[in-house]
């Protein structure tokens, strides 16, 4: 047995039986099939720990020539405005340089042809399309159909549409704004502690996954007559109802003991604004919520953007937001850079450094969660100010349970961007032999950096 | 300088006007919509709530998270009948349904809403059930349920109760099947076989129905619309008049034509829509929440209790004001408990609907105004004019002047000029929104800026004004202004826009708005009656080729 399905598996009329009738189930500890070996390295049973998935945004890229460094091969440094994640560097970060987005003479929407082609492999037609699902979907088909949620996402300007994960026809992800609204949803009344002595499963689950049966067998008449565009659409709404079907499975079963896993104290109220300094604190709040979430299995993929696409963070009492900044601040001559852009730069990978210490603090096994996941971190641009998508910087973060090298810098000599996103999938075991469209599409994983 | 366009400039601009409209051409037959598709249309967050309210009354709380449909074009409208449901969002859906039902067989709220009373506390009474869910039923899928999704709604509600030991216990369980039923949640064109052997598929009563109820109520139709759908009633003439008639006289209007502004004018941004404290102290979360609330009641004021003529939104001085507007303003509020009549004195800057401080904020940064951005909105929002996306390679260093921070607006945007590739579109949305700068970026009137005296003066179009209302009358006597309209409104109407016969259509109904001094609520009675609204729904843009992810063959590169 894994980690990941079905431990105590019980029939819904089982537990229709039993559970409603109040009756809690005790599971006795340890779970043996289920701790780990005497190393720490595996399960008992022999599987590996699982490997998560989790991408992060920032946006408007880099100053060039400060941070990321065109350098190659292992002798690099993150320095100035990246400074904050040189400490990870080493043992846990790829960076991927001169990777392009070709447009393939299309016009290139600023501050969105160049994530979206990063993200999906392929150039929109205009703003707001995207024309196919983001990578994090197909990891999250391959990974995440065991655990409570498929994927959580979670954005830091208080503002739901900023989360750059989309599914099949076109079905947006929306990102939790609120901290305590996620830490309600993954720690609420609905969790159960998987280190808890009983367990005690909720009565109504049962007669919820009936309502999601009742709606099922909808599928067949409403498909019947719909055209081909609106049949995708229907497609992903009974989609989305199996997946819902699926997480209140998993949760009529007695998860299995997680030594890491503590449920974690309920944050403060509040959304953040797109004032700096309340995305940074949201971003530090999320970090820890989903580090948690992860070592108690209840999501293995996860989204968190810090900033969007020409950020509209500012600073608490200015007028000029990290936008306009990139475009309007005048050089430093002195320093010969833009000083306020790169202090929001610098931001940026501060919030990164955040996460990752969260996530290197949260042990498991004889490694931490940075051992075992694998977070790609995506950008709009290289230089904001000229809204390039020539050179997207890019990240691997994380070992994926050794799956990955660190510590290289790759020069993608004016390659597709795909290239990355296709490396990241295959990493996470997603069936995939070539990835993208037109330009963009490759077969060609970047080698370099896979185990 | 005067601050109105001259006589001359009117008569010209109203010339413009007649020869757009083809007045002439008055006699001309109604170009008829061809080749359309059924319509798959997600329920915006709006509908939802309006649905709950009309079927089960205010007291029941949508709480909780709607995911919201992204605006992908010019209307969420259109892209309603593109949306679909993700994990996340059907997660959501699943959550307020539960919460809905729980309320609806609160012992608070069951003897009014449910209609009948069990048998037995314990135990479901099939009667009571099938009774109950078929009422609701009808109404939130718009037309009665079939016998097989009765019994298994009926069946389900049966297994719930003896499961919980409650009869409405299980009756809740019934109830969220319904309310997370894709039937419930997408509105779906249905059709059935024209009247002889050749004729082609039209849309069943009911789905007409429905069309008309969402476009003129924004919610489901009421039990009136739905017998005379169902009783054939709404397939003849009179009847369809008659119901038009209902529902185009009843308050209800006002709904409607509140959800055609806030999508046409995009105050969906007002989620999230935030100003810096420090700069803006004035600006907090109940003004935002009673300026957005202003601009519709202006809106509905003037064009459905006042019957005006569209244009007068333009440079109307009439509006509403509350306490939290009154600090915005700065303006002494005559009811310091809610909403009371206000009229801007004359001579005021406050003009139009694009003078408030909803579409004067809205359109700003947050910690400043922005000319640029409402520029933009005039252009796109009001004269539906595309303004070119930025192009993608431009080098803003050629223009980085030191100590530019420091700079006012027109001087700031003046940089513009210095790059031929900025300055072909920010021309026509500078010129504009520098006539705004009067208003700061939380809508207050300012009279400097950094120390400096504001110019407003600009030329719209060919139209020169010096102010605020002279931009308000040049605006207003855009010859752009009424066909704007009618797009948006036919696009709204059909969730979606094609060219050619569409175009044609907006035409004839342009003469028709025209004919009718450019009041709304015949334009609204032309598309209603106009057998191009029942056609089977407009051909949406086709998504792009979705990528191919595994395996896909080699011969599709």
């Amino acid at each position: 047995m894994t980690l990941l399905v079905k431990s105590r598996h019980q029939s819904r009329r089982a537990l229709l039986r039993g559970a409603l009738g109040g009756a809690a189930i005790s599971v006795g500890l340890p779970f043996l099939d289920a701790t780990l070996n005497d190393s720490g390295t595996a399960l008992a049973s022999g599987a590996p720990m699982p490997v998560r998935f989790g991408t992060w945004f920032w946006g408007l890229g880099h100053t060039p020539g400060r941070g990321f460094k065109a350098l190659e091969g292992t002798d690099y440094r993150f320095t100035d405005e990246c400074a904050a994640i040189e400490p990870f560097r080493q043992d846990y970060i790829n960076y991927f340089r001169a990777f392009n987005a070709p447009l393939d003479g299309a016009a290139s929407t600023v501050h969105f042809t160049g994530w979206v082609a990063a993200k999906t492999g392929a150039i929109p037609s205009g703003f707001g399309r995207i024309p196919a699902p983001t990578l994090d979907t197909f990891v999250a088909e391959a990974i995440g159909g065991s655990t409570r949620f498929r994927s959580i996402e979670m954005s830091c300007t208080g503002l739901a549409k900023d989360s750059y994960s989309y599914g099949r026809a076109g079905s947006h992800n929306a990102g939790e704004v609120s901290p305590l609204q996620l830490y309600l949803r993954l720690f609420g009344p609905e969790f159960r502690d998987p280190n808890a002595a009983t367990f005690t499963p909720d009565p109504r689950l049962v007669l919820r996954q009936s309502v999601l049966s009742a709606v099922s067998a909808q599928r067949q008449a409403l498909v019947r007559d719909a055209g081909a565009s609106d049949k995708e659409r229907l497609d992903q709404y009974f989609t989305a109802v199996r997946e819902l079907e699926n997480q209140l499975q998993v949760m009529s079963s007695a998860p299995p003991p997680l030594d890491a896993c503590v449920r974690p104290q309920a944050p403060a109220e509040g959304t953040p604004t797109l004032q700096v300094e309340q995305s940074l604190a949201a971003h530090d709040t999320f970090s820890k919520l989903i580090a948690m979430a992860l070592a108690c299995d209840q999501t293995r993929v996860f989204n968190l953007l810090y900033s969007q696409a020409a950020s509209e963070l500012r600073a608490k009492g200015t007028t000029f937001t990290h936008h306009i900044l990139s475009h309007e601040e005048p050089l430093d001559v002195d320093v010969g850079y833009q000083v306020e852009t790169a202090w929001f730069n610098e931001r940026s990978f501060i919030a990164l450094a955040g996460l990752l210490n969260q996530l290197k603090s949260t042990r498991e096994g004889d490694g931490t969660l940075l051992d075992n996941l694998l977070i790609l971190a995506q950008t709009d641009t290289s230089d904001a100010k000229t809204h390039s998508v020539i050179g997207i910087p890019s990240l691997t973060i994380g070992r994926a349970g050794g799956r990955l090298k660190t510590g290289l810098a790759i020069a993608g000599n004016a390659g597709p961007i795909s290239r990355v996103g296709l490396t990241a999938m295959r990493v996470m075991g997603v069936p995939i032999a070539e990835w993208g469209v037109k330009s963009l599409r490759t077969d060609q994983p970047i080698t370099e950096v896979m185990a | 300088m005067s601050a109105r366009v001259s006589r001359r400039t009117l008569k010209i601009v109203a010339g413009i006007v007649a020869a757009a409209v083809g007045l002439a051409a008055c006699d001309a037959p109604e170009p008829a919509i061809s080749d359309a598709q059924p319509m798959l249309r997600r329920l915006t967050e709006d509908q939802y709530r309006n649905i709950i309210s009309d079927v089960f009354g205010p007291q029941i709380i949508v709480a909780g998270e709607f995911a919201p449909i992204l605006r992908e074009g010019d209307l969420v409208a259109a892209s309603a009948a593109r949306a679909t449901v993700s994990a996340s969002s059907f997660e959501k859906l699943e959550r307020l349904a539960h919460g809905i039902a729980a309320q609806v067989v609160d012992p608070d709220n069951r003897r009014l809403l449910i209609g009948c009373e069990p048998n037995s506390a314990g135990a479901a009474d099939d009667q009571c059930v099938r009774q109950f869910l078929a009422s609701v039923g009808r109404l939130l899928y718009r037309r009665p349920l079939t016998t097989g999704e009765l019994d298994r709604v009926a069946e389900l509600s049966a297994t719930a109760a003896r499961g919980t030991g409650d009869a409405y216990g299980g009756l809740a369980f019934g109830l969220s099947a319904l309310l997370v039923s894709p039937q419930f949640l997408f509105v779906a064109d249905t059709r059935e076989a024209g009247a002889g052997a050749s004729a082609p598929l039209r849309l069943t009563s009911v789905a007409k129905a429905t069309r008309l109820s969402f476009f003129l109520w924004n919610t489901t139709p009421d039990v009136v619309l739905l017998d005379a759908a169902e009783n054939g009633v709404l397939d003849t003439e009179s009847g369809l008049r008659d119901q038009v008639a209902r529902l185009l006289g009843s308050p209800r209007l006002v709904d409607g034509v509140r959800a055609l502004f806030a999508d046409m004018l995009a105050l969906d941004k007002f989620t999230g829509l935030e100003k810096d404290p420090d700069i803006y102290p004035a600006f907090d979360p109940m003004v935002s929440a009673d300026a957005r609330e202003q601009l519709l009641r202006t809106i509905s004021d003037q064009l459905v209790a006042r019957a005006a003529d569209y244009r007068t939104l333009f440079d109307t001085s009439q509006t509403f004001m509350t306490p939290a507007l009154g600090r915005i303003y700065r303006v002494p509020v005559t009811d310091p408990s809610g909403w009371s009549p206000f009229e801007f004195p004359a001579g005021s800057d406050r003009q139009g609907i694009q003078t408030l401080a909803g579409f004067v904020a809205l359109y700003a940064h947050p910690g400043r105004s922005s000319p640029t951005i409402r520029g933009k909105a005039v252009r796109e929002l009001l004269l539906c004019q595309k303004v070119p996306d930025p192009p993608g390679d431009v080098d803003f260093t050629l223009f980085n002047a030191p100590n530019s921070a420091n700079l006012i607006a027109r001087q700031r945007l003046d940089a513009h000029n210095t790059v031929p590739t900025c300055a072909g579109c920010h021309k026509i949305m500078d010129g504009i929104g520098l006539a705004f700068e009067n208003f700061d970026g939380a809508g207050q009137y300012r009279a400097t800026d950094a120390g400096q005296a504001i110019d407003v003066s600009g030329d719209f179009d060919g139209v020169p004004f010096a102010d605020p209302a002279g931009l308000a009358a040049a605006l207003k006597n855009h010859p752009g202004v009424p066909p704007c309209l009618v797009r948006r409104v036919v696009a709204y109407a059909l969730s979606g826009v094609v060219e050619g016969p569409q175009a044609s259509w907006e035409k004839y109904l342009l003469e028709r708005f025209a004919d009718n001094g450019f009041r709304l609520k015949p334009l609204l009675e032309a598309i209603v009656l106009s057998p191009n609204f029942f056609a089977l729904g407009v051909a949406t843009e086709p998504r792009q080729e979705a990528a191919s992810v595994v395996n896909s063959n080699p011969e599709d590169r």
